[in-house]
């Protein structure tokens, strides 16, 4: 087998030295009745090329060479091939969790950089390297909010990510806290009506997301005012992080949650990806996951080192701030190297592009009869649409096209049965989004 | 450079570095910004530009994001490849850490997880346009199935860590769904430290139970734990010391007497892949921790992935969606089920990284079982040879690690981090140290099957070198290392005054 590298000369001779007369003789301690007699029934053993092979099989299996108009806490976004060929670099793939400091500089100092990236673009003070994802992030922050308040109730717009919800929703139900949901007004973002004085003085956290789920950016700073002036936090969460290279950060938030998958990371069918908790510098000591910080060596020469580890379950153990272990490095490299190259003006030309996409975008599509836009509110690279008929019809017509329709939301929320959440990212040339604009008028044009 | 710095003083002076080639004192991106560069241009708009002032509003608009870098490819790719010489690797050499299972990751593996028609699928696309991810997704889990001898899979989990969690929330659904959710879960002192902090989250209180002198579940003791009140108990076999708990089946036993279920972290399972299968020996929920037994490139820290594998009784109570086979043959994700926990994560789970999983157990088949048996033998290997040199607090039969001591070298001041820092300068990376906790000074030392016979014994020379300069030069061993781009660094003095990001 390729991957071993002994002989069985070298098999035996290693036996000897053990003194075992045979490699059964190591697994003793296995009780008899217990030990497999016969060979696991696996497929294989394949050699590379039929590994590829098989691969190479599943992929033509999925929508390669369509056309997506899927966002909905996924993004399709340029990326360099310096990116892959940078992390594909041995030194970082095959090391592991810089715990041994002075031999796993490289990692350590990409982990300080990202840090200071993620800073950056939240306007938060400090940020952790890293959680599983974006939905993960969010759940660990809204934990942190109640150690942080001491409040055990929260207060979540149901236009954050429906997955996400979920998720807080498993997490949640066993520790004491109750999740309360906020509906949204016309403009799509908030009900800021529903969040009184009374249930803002007993909730923990203000949750929301912006961009949302129906693509519509928040009020920020007025939902900080409000949620401050009842001693609760704002938790925001962010699914599209190129919006931060034009949009205004949530610097006036408490704890911001980020799904970095827009910086760099592929869609890889849902994973991996990397969350990130940004937050204040006071609150650092209640905030999960890995933090690389700056020190010296007695030389005063610059390093650095994981630090504040007393909040990790590896010291901690059942009184950890968190369980999380394995997180996502590798991917925040990913991000890491993606900003550096992308840079400054990149960012913000990138994300000036799919704001400009999406605007032409929709133009097209309100020109089709039977096609209405439903929220008012400002948004970014997703919009959400009213059509006259369903959305499943529609998608599956257009999936014969090769082009991946809108998320339809009904699936999510029942009032908005006929409604899609359409994202249009730099992605995608003006030609493909003409076609798709024809594409949904004709469909709408055929009698049923 | 410094055109006027000599060899001469280089020499005399090691932490002269600014006339030294930054290739050896490589500083921050940050520092090495200039207003106006950039390392990737994207092509040219090709719809009508929108004024984003205009279609936000002046709320909504940030201004230019201070200090962010500014730097060309050719800085990014030298900036990387620079601080990247700076790790160690498996790709370099032996990287023996005990419980990690740092083992080869093919790169055959790296190839197909970035296909097109792989890497670039939405996970919200239709099942129709998705056969070939979930195809992927149902592949795996019958392989992990076959290797477990469990009957249901969830991939959802992100980690070993939430995977526990899972298998701890499906524990307490089931028993819920039996009346009465209960209120403990035993974990013996030799665990990770992920088990009793996924304890807590599924809202479970930890009792720790004692291991005996043989470092394994003292049955006794355990009889007398297991009260009505008891969920689980949740183990980890071979535990920590790299021993299989022999009396497994009994200890099983004890549990279900009692309505109680028994948790397996998989964290060890390179000791056991072909050899036997925990569904076998009582084992009603597991985890497996694909980064480690299944290969898949640690990265620096992540990503993971930690599948939960259960028996028959637990299957309603899987995280959604389910990945089903429908009867016209078709893949299809189910998500409605009614008694399901929820859902630990958005999607599927790691998707990238169980791709890679099956690569890699496809590359095997049933040869899995080989890698199996030639960790255990390396394992074993280096016991032999390094019993004469250091303390063996436990002498049981190993399996794929053997967790030694700092018990001799301590006499003359030298502990078990002080020989892992000098591993360094030899040119390994050091061992796990001072876990499992029932070890003091541990030193465990887990090899993989990835070693060849050569580096096995180079790294034994290694070690044996050290154990005598502990005797003969301790103050080399406490100092070390002594090879690396920086010397040991003040952990103290990073945690007392936190300095997290790089400012202006």
């Amino acid at each position: 087998m390729r991957y071993l590298p002994k002989s069985p000369s070298e098999r035996r001779e290693m036996l000897e030295a053990i003194g075992a007369a045979s490699v059964d003789q190591l697994f003793q301690s296995v009780p008899e009745k217990f030990r497999l007699r016969e060979p696991l029934p696996l497929p294989g053993p394949l050699s590379e090329v039929e590994i590829i092979q098989y691969f190479q099989a599943r992929a033509a299996e999925n929508a390669r060479g369509y056309t997506s108009f899927l966002g909905a806490g996924v993004y399709s976004h340029l990326r360099s091939v310096v990116t892959d060929a940078l992390v594909q670099r041995g030194e970082f793939l095959t090391s592991y969790t810089p715990y041994q400091a002075e031999f796993a500089q490289g990692t350590l100092t990409a982990i300080f950089e990202f840090q200071t990236l993620m800073c950056q673009l939240t306007g938060q003070e400090v940020a952790n390297a890293s959680m599983y994802d974006g939905s993960t992030a969010l759940t660990e922050a809204v934990l942190m909010a109640e150690r942080l308040t001491s409040r055990h109730h929260v207060l979540i717009a149901c236009s954050v990510h429906p997955e996400y919800r979920q998720v807080l929703a498993t997490y949640a139900k066993n520790l004491g806290l109750t999740i309360e949901e906020i509906g949204y007004s016309s403009s799509g973002q908030v009900d800021r009506a529903a969040l009184t004085p009374e249930k803002l003085a007993a909730t923990a956290a203000v949750i929301v997301q912006s961009p949302n789920f129906f693509g519509v950016l928040e009020e920020l700073p007025a939902l900080a005012e409000s949620a401050h002036a009842h001693g609760a936090l704002l938790v925001t969460t962010i699914t599209e992080a190129v919006s931060l290279g034009i949009v205004r950060p949530p610097a006036e938030a408490d704890i911001v949650a980020m799904e970095g998958q827009a910086l760099g990371v592929p869609p890889s069918f849902g994973g991996p990806y990397v969350g990130v908790i940004a937050t204040r510098e006071k609150f650092v000591r209640q905030m999960p996951g890995r933090l690389a910080g700056q020190t010296t060596d007695a030389a005063g020469r610059r390093g650095f080192v994981l630090t504040l580890a007393t909040r990790e379950q590896h010291i901690r153990r059942e009184k950890a701030t968190s369980n999380i272990c394995t997180n996502e490095a590798l991917y925040a490299l990913v991000a890491t190297i993606h900003l550096c190259l992308l840079g400054k003006e990149g960012l913000r030309e990138m994300a000036a592009q799919n704001l400009s996409k999406a605007r032409f975008a929709l133009a097209e599509l309100e020109k089709i009869p039977g096609v209405r836009r439903v929220f008012s509110g400002p948004t970014f690279n997703e919009f959400t649409l009213e059509f006259q008929r369903s959305v499943k019809l529609i998608n599956a017509a257009l999936l014969r096209e090769k082009i991946v329709g809108p998320f339809a939301l009904g699936t999510k929320y029942p009032e908005l049965t006929k409604r899609a959440l359409v994202c249009v990212t730099e992605t995608i040339p003006r030609a493909e989004i003409e076609r798709f604009a024809a594409a949904v008028r004709r469909i709408l044009e055929t009698p049923v | 450079m410094n055109p006027k710095a000599t060899e001469t003083e280089l020499a005399a002076d090691t932490n002269v570095t600014a006339s030294r080639h930054v290739s050896r004192n490589e500083g921050l991106i940050f520092e090495k910004s200039a207003s106006g560069k950039r390392g990737m241009e994207i092509p040219p708009l090709d719809v009508p530009a929108v004024d984003p002032a205009t279609a936000l509003g002046r709320d909504f608009l940030r201004d230019s994001i201070e200090g962010f870098p500014e730097v060309s490819e050719i800085e990014v790719i030298r900036h990387f490849t620079r601080i990247s010489s700076w790790n160690y690797a498996i790709d370099l050499g032996m990287y023996p850490l005990g419980s990690c299972t740092m083992k080869y990751n093919p790169r055959v593996n790296e190839f197909v997880a970035r296909l097109d028609g792989l890497g670039t699928e939405h996970p919200q696309q239709p099942a129709e346009a998705s056969q070939g991810c979930l195809r992927i997704l149902d592949d795996l889990q019958k392989c992990l199935l076959a290797i477990t001898g469990m009957d249901a899979a969830t991939l959802q989990p992100a980690a070993g860590a939430q995977g526990e969690l899972t298998g701890l929330l499906m524990i307490r659904a089931y028993l819920e769904s039996q009346g009465n959710p209960r209120k403990k879960v035993l974990i013996p002192d030799s665990a990770h430290g992920t088990n009793p902090a996924s304890v807590v989250i599924a809202g479970y209180e930890v009792q720790n139970i004692k291991s005996n002198e043989r470092g394994q579940i003292d049955t006794d003791h355990l009889r007398e734990f297991v009260s009505g009140d008891v969920a689980a108990l949740m183990l980890t076999n071979p535990s920590t010391l790299g021993v299989f708990e022999e009396r497994i089946a009994e200890i099983a036993a004890i549990l279900h007497q009692r309505g109680a279920l028994v948790y397996m972290d998989g964290a060890n399972m390179n000791a056991l892949a072909g050899i036997t299968r925990p569904g076998d020996f009582g084992v009603d929920v597991m985890h497996l921790n694909l980064h480690k037994t299944f290969s898949t490139p640690h990265g620096g820290g992540g990503p993971g992935a930690g599948p939960v594998m259960v028996k028959k009784i637990l299957e309603p109570f899987l995280p959604v969606p389910v990945v089903v086979r429908k009867e016209n043959g078709q893949y299809a994700l189910d998500q409605n089920r009614p008694q399901a926990i929820g859902r630990v994560r958005a999607y599927c789970g790691n998707f990238g990284v169980l791709l890679r999983a099956l690569a890699y157990t496809l590359a095997y088949g049933p040869g899995i079982r080989q890698a199996t048996e030639d960790a255990v033998v390396n394992a074993n290997y280096i016991r032999k040879h390094l019993e004469d040199s250091f303390d063996l607090p436990y002498n049981l039969p190993s399996m794929h690690e053997v967790v030694f001591s700092d018990a001799r070298q301590k006499k003359h001041g030298v502990n078990t981090i002080d020989i892992a820092k000098r591993l360094i300068d030899y040119g390994f990376h050091p061992y796990t140290t001072a876990f499992p906790l029932i070890v003091p000074g541990a030193m465990m030392i887990e090899p993989t099957e990835s070693e060849s016979k050569e580096e096995c014994d180079l790294f034994i020379s290694a070690m044996r070198a050290i154990a005598e300069e502990a005797e003969s030069n301790p103050e080399l061993v406490k100092t070390a290392p002594h090879s690396t781009r920086v010397g040991r660094l003040d952990e103290v003095a990073a945690a007392r005054k936190p300095i997290l990001r790089w400012k202006p």
